[in-house]
C-alpha cells in the first residue's frame, strides 16, 4: 500500500482535528451544561489517528460499523457535527431525531448503518454488512472497529471465524488502547498476559494479523489499506490491532439521577495510581505529534496548521449552538418507528 | 437494632457477610477486584474474588459449573441485558440441570444485575427484562424496593440451593432506608404490604414501589386509601397476598416498567383474574411502559416510563369505574 499524499496527509490531520475538538466539547458539556447530556457518553481522543488513518483508505461507498464509543467515525464520513452534537444532546434534530444517544449513532446515508451499545456485538453486523456487499457484488469493503474488550466476546471468535470461512470483504481493526472499561488489559487479555500481541488472536482464525502504532496514522494507514485490498480482491478478512491509548476515562462517570455527572480522571490515575503512564500517553498525543511530522516534512506551515484548528473549533461551536437551540422531541415521538 | 444504609451498600453488606458466613461463596465480575484495595479482595483473597474479561458466556457458565460442584458462586452483571448475551446460560443451563439429572445435581448461584436504568441509557441499557425469566421453572428471580429487602434477599439468594437472578434497580442504587441488624434474611416467595390501605390494591416492584407509594400519598389527600403490595420476588410469586389484598379493596392498579405484555404485570393480573375475580368490583387496571423501546431524550423517556400521575390517575380510574355485574 502507497503512503497517502501530501494533500491526504493534510486531509488525515484536519480529520483528527476535528474530532479532537468535538470530544473535547462533549466533555466540555458536562461542566458548561449539566443534564444535557444523560446516559454514558464514551470519548475517542487519542484515537484520532487510529481513526482516521483507518478511514483514509476508504474507497467511498466503503461502510463503517463501529462500537459505542462512536463520535469520530461519522465526522470523517461526512455526517455534520451539528447532527451528531444535536443527537448527543437529546434534540429533534439529532442523527437520531433523540432516540439513540452517544452511544446508538447512525447515519446510513454516511455508509454508517448503526452503532451498538452491546459490547462486541457490532463485529457480526460489520461481517452481516460484508456478507450483503459480497452477495450484492458491490465490491465494497466493511470496517469494523472495535475495542481490546470486545476481543474477548464471543460475538468476535465466532464473527472471526466465519468471516474467514466465507471470505468476506471486512477488515477487523481492534483498536488496543490498554483498559477495558477501568480495567488494565493485563488482568484480563491472555495474549497480553503472556507478552504476545493482541494480533496474534487472528492465528486462531488462519487469517493475516498485524499490529500497527495507532498513534502514527500513516502505519494504520498502510496496515489498514494492505487488509482493505486484500478484503476487495476476494481473500477475505484481516486483524489489524492498533495501539494506542485513550486520553479521557471510559465514560462520564455514572451516576443516578439528579447526582451530576461528569469525566474524572482516567483510570489509570483513578484506579491504579500510575500517573507517569498516563503523562507518558499525554506526551505521546497523536495529533501534535503528526503535525510536528507534516510541518517538518512541509506540508503543512504553522500559519496553515493554525487555520485548521480555528476552522475545526469554529465548526464545533458551531454545532454546540445548533444543538442546544434545537428543540427536544415533542414526548409523543417516543411512539414513531417501533416498526419498520 | 436498625441502621440506615443505602439501597447499593445493603446489597454489598449482604455479600460480605455471607463469604464471611460461608466459604463456598465466591464473587467475580467485569470491572471489580481490579486492585488489593477492592474491600472483597482485601477479606476473602483472590480466590473467591476474580475479574473477569467481558465474557457473559464464560462468566455465567462457570458459575453453572462451579456450582454443581459445590460452590455458591455470585457473578456481578452491571446490567440486565448483559444476560441476553449469554442466556442460554440463564435459561437453558443453570436452571434445566437439576431437573435433568434427575435431582441429582444441585446449581446454586446467584446472577446480580441492575436494571430499568432510566437514566438516558436509551435502548440497550434500560431494560426490564425479569419477564424473560420469571416463568422459567428451576429458576428464582428476586427483584428488591428497600434496603432492607435488598439485604435480606440477597442474604436468601446466596444461601439458595438454586439458581437465582438478582435484580436491584439502578435508580434506588442511593436510597436510604433502615436495614435490620444481625442475620436479616428475607425469605422468597413472600409478598410485603408497603402500605395498607382498603380501597385499592396496587401491585408494584423495584422503583415502581417508590412511585406508588408516592402516588398512594397524593391520593391520600383526596381520600383514596391505597394499599401498595410488593411481591419482592417474583418467581416464587406470592398471589396469595395479592389475591388477599384484591378480595379486601377490591380493587387492583398494577404498575410495572417494563412494556404491557413484556410486564410481570399481566402475569399477576391473569392470576387474579382467576382467583379473584368474585371480588373485583372494578376491571384490573395496568400502568405500564409504552409499547417501545426506550428513548434516550428525557422527554420521550418521560412519556414512554409509568410515573406518579399515571398511577393516581389509574386509581382514581378504577375508583369510578364499576365491573358488569357491580
Amino acid at each position: 500500500m502507497q503512503a497517502p499524499g501530501k494533500d491526504r496527509q493534510v486531509w488525515i490531520y484536519n480529520h483528527m482535528v476535528r474530532i479532537r475538538e468535538f470530544e473535547e466539547r462533549v466533555k466540555r458539556t458536562f461542566v458548561d451544561h449539566p443534564g444535557v447530556i444523560r446516559g454514558h457518553a464514551h470519548l475517542a481522543d487519542g484515537a484520532e489517528a487510529s481513526i482516521v488513518g483507518a478511514l483514509a483508505t476508504r474507497r467511498e461507498d466503503d461502510l463503517v460499523v463501529p462500537t459505542y464509543r462512536c463520535h469520530g467515525y461519522p465526522l470523517v464520513l461526512g455526517t455534520s457535527p451539528r447532527g451528531v452534537m444535536a443527537e448527543i444532546y437529546q434534540r429533534r434534530d439529532g442523527i437520531c431525531k433523540g432516540f439513540g444517544g452517544s452511544m446508538h449513532l447512525a447515519d446510513p446515508a454516511h455508509h454508517f448503518p448503526g452503532a451498538s451499545g452491546i459490547v462486541g456485538q457490532s463485529i457480526a453486523h460489520a461481517a452481516g454488512a460484508a456478507y450483503a456487499a459480497q452477495v450484492k457484488k458491490t465490491g465494497q469493503v466493511v470496517y469494523s472497529f472495535f475495542g481490546d474488550g470486545s476481543s474477548k466476546q464471543g460475538a468476535f471468535y465466532e464473527t472471526l471465524n466465519l468471516a474467514a470461512v466465507w471470505k468476506l470483504p471486512v477488515v477487523f481493526i481492534l483498536e488496543n488502547n490498554f483498559y477495558q472499561a477501568y480495567t488494565h488489559i493485563s488482568l484480563e487479555d491472555a495474549n497480553f498476559a503472556a507478552g504476545d500481541p493482541l494480533s496474534q488472536k487472528a492465528k486462531a482464525f488462519s487469517i493475516p494479523g498485524v499490529t500497527v502504532d495507532g498513534t502514527d496514522p500513516l502505519k494504520v494507514y498502510e496496515a489498514v489499506g494492505t487488509a482493505v485490498e486484500r478484503a476487495r480482491a476476494g481473500q477475505g478478512p484481516s486483524l489489524i490491532e492498533s495501539q494506542f491509548y485513550r486520553l479521557s476515562p471510559h465514560g462520564n462517570a455514572i451516576t443516578v439521577p439528579p447526582v451530576p455527572t461528569q469525566f474524572q480522571e482516567h483510570e489509570a490515575i483513578e484506579v491504579y495510581g500510575r500517573k507517569a503512564e498516563f503523562q507518558a500517553a499525554k506526551a505521546n498525543d497523536p495529533i501534535p505529534k503528526f503535525r510536528a511530522a507534516l510541518i517538518q516534512q512541509g506540508a503543512l506551515s504553522d500559519a496553515s496548521a493554525k487555520k485548521i484548528e480555528d476552522a475545526a473549533q469554529a465548526e464545533i461551536e458551531d454545532a454546540v449552538q445548533f444543538a442546544l437551540a434545537s428543540p427536544l422531541p415533542a414526548p409523543e415521538d417516543a411512539l414513531k418507528y417501533v416498526w419498520a | 437494632m436498625a441502621r440506615e444504609m443505602m439501597f447499593g451498600e445493603a446489597i454489598a453488606t449482604a455479600i460480605m457477610e455471607e463469604m464471611q458466613r460461608d466459604s463456598d461463596v465466591v464473587f467475580y465480575g467485569q470491572n471489580m477486584a481490579m486492585t488489593e484495595r477492592d474491600p472483597y479482595v482485601k477479606k476473602f483473597g483472590h480466590d473467591r474474588v476474580r475479574l473477569t474479561p467481558i465474557s457473559e458466556t464464560a462468566e455465567l457458565g462457570i458459575a453453572v459449573g462451579a456450582a454443581m460442584m459445590g460452590l455458591r458462586p455470585i457473578v456481578e452483571l452491571y446490567m440486565a441485558e448483559f444476560m441476553l448475551v449469554a442466556f442460554d446460560e440463564v435459561v437453558n443451563e443453570a436452571p434445566r440441570l437439576r431437573y435433568m439429572s434427575g435431582g441429582q445435581v444441585k446449581v446454586p448461584c446467584v446472577f446480580k444485575a441492575g436494571f430499568g436504568f432510566a437514566a438516558g441509557w436509551a435502548g440497550q441499557h434500560s431494560n426490564c427484562i425479569y419477564h424473560m425469566i420469571m416463568g422459567i421453572p428451576g429458576l428464582k428471580v428476586a427483584i428488591p424496593s428497600t434496603s432492607a429487602d435488598a439485604k435480606g434477599l440477597m442474604k436468601s439468594a446466596i444461601r439458595d440451593n438454586n439458581p437465582v437472578v438478582y435484580l436491584h434497580h439502578y435508580m434506588l442504587s442511593l436510597d436510604k432506608g433502615e436495614v435490620p441488624d444481625g442475620d436479616h434474611l428475607v425469605p422468597f416467595g413472600v409478598a410485603d404490604v408497603k402500605r395498607a390501605g382498603t380501597d385499592v390494591t396496587i401491585v408494584a416492584t423495584a422503583w415502581m414501589v417508590k412511585k406508588s407509594l408516592a402516588a398512594a400519598e397524593l391520593l391520600a389527600k383526596d381520600g383514596i386509601s391505597v394499599e401498595v403490595v410488593d411481591p419482592r420476588t417474583l418467581a416464587p410469586l406470592d398471589t396469595k397476598t395479592i389475591i388477599e389484598s384484591v378480595k379486601k379493596t377490591g380493587r387492583l392498579v398494577l404498575v410495572d416498567q417494563a412494556p404491557r405484555h413484556a410486564s410481570a404485570a399481566i402475569i399477576i393480573a391473569g392470576e387474579v383474574a382467576e382467583h379473584a375475580f368474585p371480588y373485583l368490583k372494578a376491571p384490573v387496571k395496568l400502568v405500564t411502559a409504552l409499547d417501545t423501546s426506550v428513548p434516550y431524550s428525557e422527554t420521550m423517556e418521560r412519556y414512554v416510563l409509568p410515573d406518579e400521575d399515571k398511577i393516581a390517575q389509574a386509581v382514581k380510574s378504577v375508583m369510578a369505574a364499576k365491573t358488569a355485574k357491580a
